[in-house]
């Protein structure tokens, strides 16, 4: 680590094949700059990807990384942060990465509250197989595969993490970009896992939940004074479908990460050069 | 043949058969016999039958017979199931006193020893220890004092304070007492004891202790039979070694979690059973394509689907080397013993690590549950030798640089292997994807690249059969014009098989196949004999298609998919009768 780094460190020299206008450019350049802002380096940081628009973050970003299979994002962070604490590691999806075919893991990396940090690219559509319904969908968003909307309600991500005993939930609007960034920086600093979902709109599948609609709907919670620490506040706000909510929602004083409740604080990189030493009385044991 | 004594006791799931069978077993195990062991278990907690058999000799066993010469019955069903392993002169010990038990007839030729299992353990402080009593009247047939019988019992209800094991003891002693007051009968065995002194370990525990000798510190899996012994051999160990298991919420969780750790250095597997390889099997294609080390256990076990979970097959052998959609480089190892479950382990490490690649350790449920006797320095830890591969530091990144300085993860070399970085090395910052990618790891569709990358994969299968050992095992009469092959736990039932074959006069050679990609060229091998028989427990007899490709030869085909193991007497005479048809 460097007090030297620029948010620009972490910027590949690969240009992005995002569509013009797309709101995961405001993500990344967030989550780049809450990197820097905490005083890691790409050397340090690790990313991982899953699939679709969100999973070509990786690509762009300079660090070291892992795209991997659709949904599975989460287990793999979970993996090198275990294996390497001293790693920075920042998971990235989509929403239905993360909450469709995801969806399980997202439950139980919540539940082990490794100390990572979950950016999720919500554009509420599917967008790189061209436009069809997302769990975030509104319930009469008409797309090519639910021609009369999906008739079914959308996943909250954030209830189905204050559910699972999430001890860091946020949302952030990626345009609004200092604000974005502030709140992706308190989720890395937050000791467990912070999830943030991050309103970034596809500017060529969804025409309703554009930017226009974020910024006349987006209310923050801390020009409300709300407590996030603050556990029935949290949930009431989490539960309110009337409005588009930015910042901390819930963050528990309590948090305890995976690592500290399991004594996981090794990297796990070096080992011994043969067995290592005391090896024999595993042998032993079987007398 | 070794002078063996062959012992069982059955019941229904939940009347502790399990751990009195490993009692007597580690007994005759401390005493300086060797021991193989064998369940029959149903897949559920409480009631079916189960039973756990133990095979003794003072030299080495490593199979079932089919022949059973004490039975501890403690259901009517225990003496059905076991009728043909019965013979004239067995003891079959059961509790008359039992309701379940009082009209039991002992088939004819066979000796009833009716002791009051239940009325005894009482007496001597509990009826829990019902088989205990049973296994110190086990003790008077064999003629096996039991004195061995202590130190078991110590280590198993040691931790439980000194008046449990004293009460265990006296309960075995009532048991002896009992059979030699009320039947005075010379059983004709007598089970000799030496001093040597043996570990006894299953399949699941040696591919444990394997890890973590190579150095795994990383373990993530889902319970599932019969792999998950695995998982519970870790727990709590491997942590002793700076290492660390995780419960995953399922396989493709585990399977993901685990190449995590790999991407972060860590020597890292995941063990499952056949329907755990179908859930990860897209995920081990991301594995060979991001070049990761991570080693994959499959204990297989009666597929498809759920099949017949506790028990025995070698179906899954294909999915291993095929499955997954493309073409994915791998390794595939198949361990042939307990021990070898050990060594293929340590040996999986390396080669993932050497070569950048995953592999499979092909082991099968006959391996993982049974338990066998070994001299401690079979797994000589100073034997154990580890190899990283090409783990670049800080210093020799930079001859893997470009000119702008960008490593490259993905190097095209000579002999497949790039260099490997460490995250947190520094100037080593790259990204990797299951995508097709350019040296640096960025996705392409470039042609050229794209055969580039997929060649240098590849070669690294190329460089790996020209510099690593495929040989095969080699049993019998090297000259002899019949051959069999075989693959997995079939070894031990098959050496034995051929000394039941030399006293009927047949002699065959025997090559046991340790490594199934890359494996031997059997060609020469093949085409010297005059028969070839390939003996696996499939149904369609996937190594046999193997070899027949490979070898440009029909072969003929032992096949057993009943659900049960080879025995070493039954495939003696099945390897006759199959011999005798080429013959016609």
């Amino acid at each position: 680590m460097s007090s030297d780094v620029r948010f620009t460190d972490f910027k590949s020299d690969k240009q992005p094949t995002w569509c013009p206008g797309c709101g995961d450019f405001g993500t990344m350049n967030g989550m780049m700059k809450a990197l820097a802002n905490t005083g890691n380096d790409p050397d340090n940081t690790f990313v991982v990807a899953g699939i679709g628009c969100s999973g070509k973050i990786g690509t762009y970003m300079h660090s070291y990384a892992l795209h991997g299979v659709h949904g599975r994002a989460l287990p793999v962070g979970t993996g090198v942060k275990l294996a390497n604490p001293d790693l920075e590691v920042m998971v990235a999806g989509g929403d239905g990465d993360g909450y469709s075919i995801g969806a399980g893991h997202f439950v139980h990396a919540v539940r082990r509250n490794v100390d990572m940090t979950y950016v999720v690219m919500d554009n509420r559509i599917y967008g790189l197989t061209k436009g069809q319904a997302s769990p975030t969908s509104r319930k009469d968003f008409e797309t090519s595969t639910t021609p009369e909307g999906p008739q079914q309600p959308p996943v909250n991500p954030l209830a189905l993490a204050l559910a699972s005993g999430a001890t860091f939930i946020a949302q952030s609007f990626s345009t609004d970009a200092q604000r974005h960034a502030e709140i992706v920086q308190e989720a890395i600093e937050h000791d467990g896992f912070g999830f943030v979902n991050v309103f970034s709109p596809c500017v060529t599948f969804n025409d309703v939940d554009t930017y226009d609609y974020f910024r006349d709907n987006l209310v923050d919670v801390a020009e409300e004074g709300h407590d996030r620490t603050d556990y029935d506040a949290a949930k009431e706000k989490i539960l309110d479908a009337s409005k588009e909510y930015q910042g901390v929602i819930w963050q528990s004083e309590k948090s305890i990460p995976y690592s500290e409740k399991h004594g996981v604080d090794a990297d796990m990189s070096q080992i011994d050069d043969g067995a290592p030493e005391g090896a024999m009385d595993l042998v032993r044991e079987f007398y | 043949m070794p002078a063996d004594f062959n012992w069982a006791i059955g019941g229904e799931a939940g009347d502790g058969i399990d751990s009195t069978g490993k009692i007597f077993a580690q007994a005759l195990s401390r005493a300086g016999r060797h021991v193989f062991t064998s369940k029959d278990f149903a897949s559920r907690i409480r009631g079916g039958y189960t039973a756990y058999k133990v095979r003794t000799a003072v030299d080495p066993v490593q199979s079932v017979v089919d022949r059973l010469d004490v039975l501890i019955a403690l259901t009517p069903r225990t003496i059905e199931e076991n009728l043909d392993e019965l013979h004239d002169g067995s003891v079959i010990i059961y509790d008359g006193e039992r309701t379940t038990m009082e009209n039991v007839e002992i088939p004819e030729g066979m000796i009833g020893l009716n002791v009051p299992l239940k009325r005894l353990a009482e007496e001597a402080g509990g009826a829990i220890m019902r088989n205990v009593v049973a296994l110190g009247a086990a003790c008077e047939v064999a003629d096996f004092p039991i004195e061995n019988l202590d130190s078991a019992l110590e280590k198993r209800f040691g931790s439980k304070g000194k008046a449990l094991v004293d009460n265990n003891k006296e309960a075995a002693r009532k048991g002896r007492d009992y059979v030699a007051d009320e039947y005075d009968h010379d059983f004709d065995y007598e089970l000799e004891t030496t001093d040597s002194d043996y570990v006894l370990l299953n399949g699941d525990e040696a591919i444990g202790m394997g890890a973590i000798a190579a150095g795994c510190k990383f373990y993530a899996g889902y319970p599932i039979t019969p792999a998950t012994d695995v998982m519970e051999y870790l727990t709590g160990r491997i942590e002793q070694f700076g290492g660390h298991v995780v419960q995953a919420e399922d396989e493709l969780s585990a399977i993901n979690i685990a190449l995590g750790a790999a991407r972060a250095g860590a020597r890292s597997m995941t063990a499952t059973s056949g329907p755990g390889i179908d859930l990860m099997a897209e995920t081990f294609g991301l594995v060979a394509t991001s070049e990761t080390p991570l080693v994959v256990v499959d204990v297989m076990r009666s597929g498809p689907s759920t099949g017949m979970p506790t028990k025995q097959e070698q179906g899954d052998l294909n999915m291993m080397l095929y499955g997954g959609h493309g073409e994915i480089p791998r390794f595939v190892l198949g361990p042939t013993t307990i021990s070898e479950c050990f060594w293929k382990t340590v040996e999986a490490f390396n080669l993932a690590e050497k070569y950048q690649t995953p592999v499979y350790i092909a082991a099968d449920l006959s391996l993982a549950v049974t338990e066998q006797t070994f001299p401690p320095e079979t797994f000589d830890m100073d034997e154990v030798e580890i190899e990283r591969g090409k783990v670049v530091d800080e210093e020799s990144i930079e001859e893997w640089q470009n000119e702008k300085g960008q490593f490259k993860p993905h190097a095209i070399t000579d002999d497949g292997v790039s260099p490997r970085a460490f995250p947190g090395t520094a100037e080593g910052a790259h990204m990797s994807t299951g995508l097709e990618h350019d040296e640096l790891g960025r996705r392409t569709e470039d042609t050229e690249m794209r055969v580039e990358q997929v060649d240098k994969r590849n070669r690294k299968v190329e460089t790996a059969r020209e510099e690593e050992n495929w040989e095969p095992r080699e049993f019998g009469d090297p000259d002899s014009e019949n051959l069999v092959i075989s693959w997995g736990s079939n070894e031990g039932a098959m050496e034995e098989a051929i000394e039941f074959l030399e006293e009927d006069r047949v002699d065959v050679r025997f090559l046991s196949v340790p490594y199934l990609f890359p494996r031997p060229d059997l060609t020469a091998e093949v085409e010297s004999a005059e028969n070839v028989i390939v003996v696996e427990c499939n149904a369609t007899g996937q190594f046999a298609d193997v070899v027949e490709h490979d070898t440009l030869s029909r072969v003929d085909r032992l096949n057993k998919y009943d659900g049960v193991r080879f025995k070493a007497d039954e495939l003696a005479d099945d390897i006759k009768a199959t011999l005798q048809e080429a013959d016609q």
